[in-house]
């Protein structure tokens, strides 16, 4: 099936999403939507699956004009929208969760749950997942997950399955295995629409790319012909030098140690040291245990042996409390779960870690905050239509922003970020990474995890593998190659191992 | 790079953002409206003394409960604090203590009793409903096993001025309970908005992993939140105590309801993270005034229930509806 969008235009009030946007996917084709956060994706991808009706422009399937009714009868045309967050009913089989609101029924009006599990299983068998349907959907990994929800595609009869950032939570086999079936499907004539913030994905897996930019489809190239610079220039609308910014450390004495940190049946032995000004990239497959060590130190989980020292004195942590009075700040994986309550405002989420130090006789001091809140919003340049927004109503990167802006007001010295631009668009990514040199600059000792290997590669200065609970190796970044930390991640050994 | 449009906070004039915040004065003024044309005796000072009187009680829980409902938690057991601080001050008095000190006492029991709830609540990781569900049998069965189930009143309780004073004085020709009322809602006014205490309240309520991670100690401000509640419950019961001059064992059953309808009315999201303790004031007074007008219409105690829930329940409905819009 030929989809073609022709010059789709939408306004919410005065603000015009869309100006005339084409977009044209071929049968068996997988074509990548690229573009920052806010340039008009979404809503060109509502509107194709009728959530959203167009103010201008015609949808074309096949040559024909098409006018939807709404999502299901998107659906009943053969287009399928895989969301980014899954809505599933964790509690639920897969069984039940696929054929919600479309159960089987017997002849006596009775769930026909036989011939429901016989096709649920061979749909998921044809993309080559043996998933047992009558687990609850949630005891599976988010892999399995995404599999179900293309199955849920296949049930409907889709034409044309649109992907939302569906990497974003799979660890490397699982996205092996996603490419694995969306190559399948393709081979079948199943069309993607594959909308990604990760640009190696987009050159493996698509074979063309649409680029928009403040909604308007800016270009369309087929992925072999085409550089990333050329559509990150196109994504941003001017070159962005080199997508790292340089690195100029001056790395002091040791800010924060490990010594034998030990969660039981979580991560072992771990040692490791971090400098004042210093970049210490934590990387490692997911689930290897990066993540759980931060959250002991932090003290959100409990370790069960070890030492923290901090500019050489032991310190004992329990609780974040502790962890911020220590000076120590922690950017979470879950923004939204973690890191902050979206419907509280800017000024709220920003002010929380320091709150205590604003008070006087007692009560704290409003104009005082203010200004401490404003003056971050400026240095972390936080676009907004003021501090009193909440901050679930921002981008992606905003958020972060405001993540990172919370942590330097608390006055972190050494600042832990879990995956800091995931979800983050490239504009904002530049961002982030000069801010992290900022504060490196004066004096902050940073640990970054993160799964995207460049980002690793570029912005640390030393490297801590993990595998399976354990660190298999720190490396000096310079000289450092993606398969040497791929190795290390994977348990294997390398010979540049430092310190 | 993009504006940082941080130099406009003061915004024009904006009829329907007033009338959305405004939306429960609003509401009252027009109950006040109906009530007075179908009775122009409302409007009598004597009357809205009496009204704010009548209110009180139920103020000065639902400050409490406004705590504890913007963590995204409830308190029913309010009305059982209160009615075992009630009768154990009643019966301290009785028995020649101070009335001082007796009411100190039904003070710090109530508190304790609250912390008690917040304790099973943040340690024992229960649900608020649950907990208190089960505190409000406990107590009201402690109630009744302490008192008899018999009415506590003495001499002594007659003759204590100050123990009189409290539910019954006048001070400057307004009856006491409105003075403690006001002085209790400036009170939990400040310390909502003025103190590191409220923005972790508002921070629990809107994202309890994220406050934990911010720092918030969320353990120790949810106990201090239903200490807050059992406090303002034993402080209503003391007031009510003294209106009667005796501790009745069923007094404040269902008390809770109404403190829960004031803090809804006043536009607290019921999810937590979101109201304002100046709203339940408001709910209250909508409340009381919906009591005291149908009294003086002369409406039969069974039709008021209807019209109270149906009240509630319109507002609730508005309020979803602001809410989406």
């Amino acid at each position: 099936m030929k989809v073609e969008l022709k010059n789709i235009s939408k306004s919410f009030g005065e603000n015009h999403v869309l100006e005339g946007v084409d977009l044209t996917v071929e049968p068996g084709e997988v074509h990548s939507l690229v573009g920052e956060n806010g340039a008009g994706k979404s809503t060109l991808m509502n509107i194709f699956t009728g959530l959203l009706k167009s103010d201008g422009g015609e949808i074309l399937v096949d040559g024909k004009a098409v006018h939807y009714s709404g999502p299901l009868d998107a659906e009943q045309h053969g287009i399928s929208f895989i969301h980014q967050e899954m809505n599933n009913f964790a509690e639920m089989s897969v069984v039940d969760n696929m054929f919600l609101s479309k159960e089987l029924r017997t002849k006596f009006g009775l769930m026909d749950q036989k011939t429901m599990i016989k096709q649920a299983n061979h749909y998921l068998g044809e993309l080559g997942s043996n998933i047992d349907v009558l687990a609850p959907i949630g005891s599976l990994t988010v892999g399995n997950q995404q599999m179900i929800e293309i199955a849920k595609s296949l049930m409907t009869n889709a034409k044309v399955i649109i992907m939302d950032e569906p990497t974003a939570a799979l660890t490397g086999n699982e996205i092996k295995q996603l490419f694995e079936v969306v190559n399948k499907l393709r081979a079948k004539g199943v069309s993607f629409i594959y909308i990604s913030h990760r640009m190696e994905e987009i050159f493996k897996i698509a074979d063309r790319v649409t680029v928009m930019r403040d909604g308007v489809s800016v270009a369309t190239y087929k992925v072999a012909d085409v550089a990333m610079k050329q559509l990150v220039h196109d994504m941003v609308g001017r070159d962005i030098g080199s997508f790292y910014p340089d690195r100029n450390p001056k790395i002091g004495k040791v800010a924060l140690e490990a010594k034998h940190l030990k969660e039981n049946g979580v991560f072992d032995d771990i040692n490791f040291e971090v400098h004042d000004g210093e970049i210490l990239g934590f990387s490692g497959l997911m689930g290897a245990g990066r993540t759980e060590i931060m959250r002991a130190i932090f003290g959100i989980d409990k370790l069960t042996s070890g030492e923290i020292l901090l500019d050489g004195k032991k310190v004992s942590i329990h609780t974040p409390e502790q962890a911020i009075r220590h000076n120590i700040g922690f950017l979470t994986e879950d923004r939204k779960d973690e890191g902050l309550i979206l419907e509280d405002s800017i000024y709220n989420n920003i002010a929380l870690p320091s709150i205590e130090g604003f008070k006087k006789h007692g009560l704290i001091d409003d104009k005082t905050i203010d200004d401490f809140v404003k003056m971050l919003m400026k240095r972390l340049t936080v676009k907004a239509m003021g501090a009193d927004v909440s901050a679930g109503s921002l981008s992606g990167g905003n958020q972060q922003k405001v993540v990172l802006a919370k942590w330097v007001g608390s006055g972190a010295r050494v600042l832990i970020l879990d995956e800091p631009t995931r979800g983050v668009d490239v504009g904002a990514k530049r961002e982030i990474y000069e801010l992290m040199n900022e504060l490196t600059d004066r004096n902050v000792a940073i640990i970054m995890i993160s799964s995207d290997l460049p980002e690793v590669l570029s912005m640390s200065d030393r490297i801590a593998v993990v595998y399976e609970g354990r660190i298999t190796g720190v490396v000096d970044a310079k000289g450092a190659t993606q398969d040497m930390v791929m190795t290390l991640a994977t348990g294997g050994t390398v010979n540049a191992t430092s310190r | 790079m993009q504006q940082v449009d941080n130099e406009t906070p003061k915004k024009k004039f904006d009829f329907k953002q007033i009338i959305s915040k405004m939306g429960t004065v609003i509401a009252l003024l027009i109950l006040v409206l109906v009530v007075t044309i179908a009775n122009p005796g409302f409007l009598q000072p004597d009357n809205l003394l009496n009204l704010l009187r009548q209110t009180s009680i139920n103020a000065i829980i639902a400050f409490g409960m406004t705590f504890v409902i913007l963590t995204g938690g409830i308190d029913l057991s309010v009305g059982s604090i209160l009615a075992f601080t009630g009768a154990v001050t009643a019966s301290t008095i009785g028995s020649g203590t101070p009335a001082w000190l007796a009411i100190l006492f039904g003070l710090l029991l109530g508190a304790l009793f609250g912390c008690l709830n917040g304790f099973i609540i943040a340690y024992g990781k229960a649900a608020a409903f649950i907990a208190t569900l089960a505190t409000m049998t406990i107590f009201r069965g402690a109630t009744y096993v302490f008192t008899d189930g018999n009415p506590i009143s003495s001499n002594a309780l007659n003759n204590s001025f100050l123990f009189q004073y409290v539910g019954r004085g006048y001070l400057f020709g307004i009856p006491f309970p409105i003075i403690i009322m006001v002085v209790a809602f400036l009170i939990w006014f400040v310390v909502l908005n003025k103190t590191a205490f409220g923005r972790k309240t508002y921070a629990l309520g809107g994202n309890e992993r994220a406050a934990f991670v911010a720092g918030v100690n969320t353990n120790k401000t949810t106990i201090l939140i239903y200490t807050i509640s059992g406090l303002m419950a034993s402080l209503a019961g003391m007031i009510l105590t003294s209106r009667l001059s005796s501790a009745q064992p069923d007094a404040g059953t269902s008390y809770e309801m109404d403190a829960i309808a004031a803090v809804v009315l006043g536009g607290t999201s019921l999810a937590g993270g979101k109201g304002r303790i100046t709203g339940t004031l408001v709910g209250a007074l909508i409340i009381g005034t919906l009591n005291n007008g149908m009294n003086l219409l002369g409406i039969s105690s069974f039709y008021q229930q209807i019209v109270k829930g149906v009240v509630i329940l319109i507002a609730v409905l508005l309020d979803r509806k602001k809410n989406k819009a």
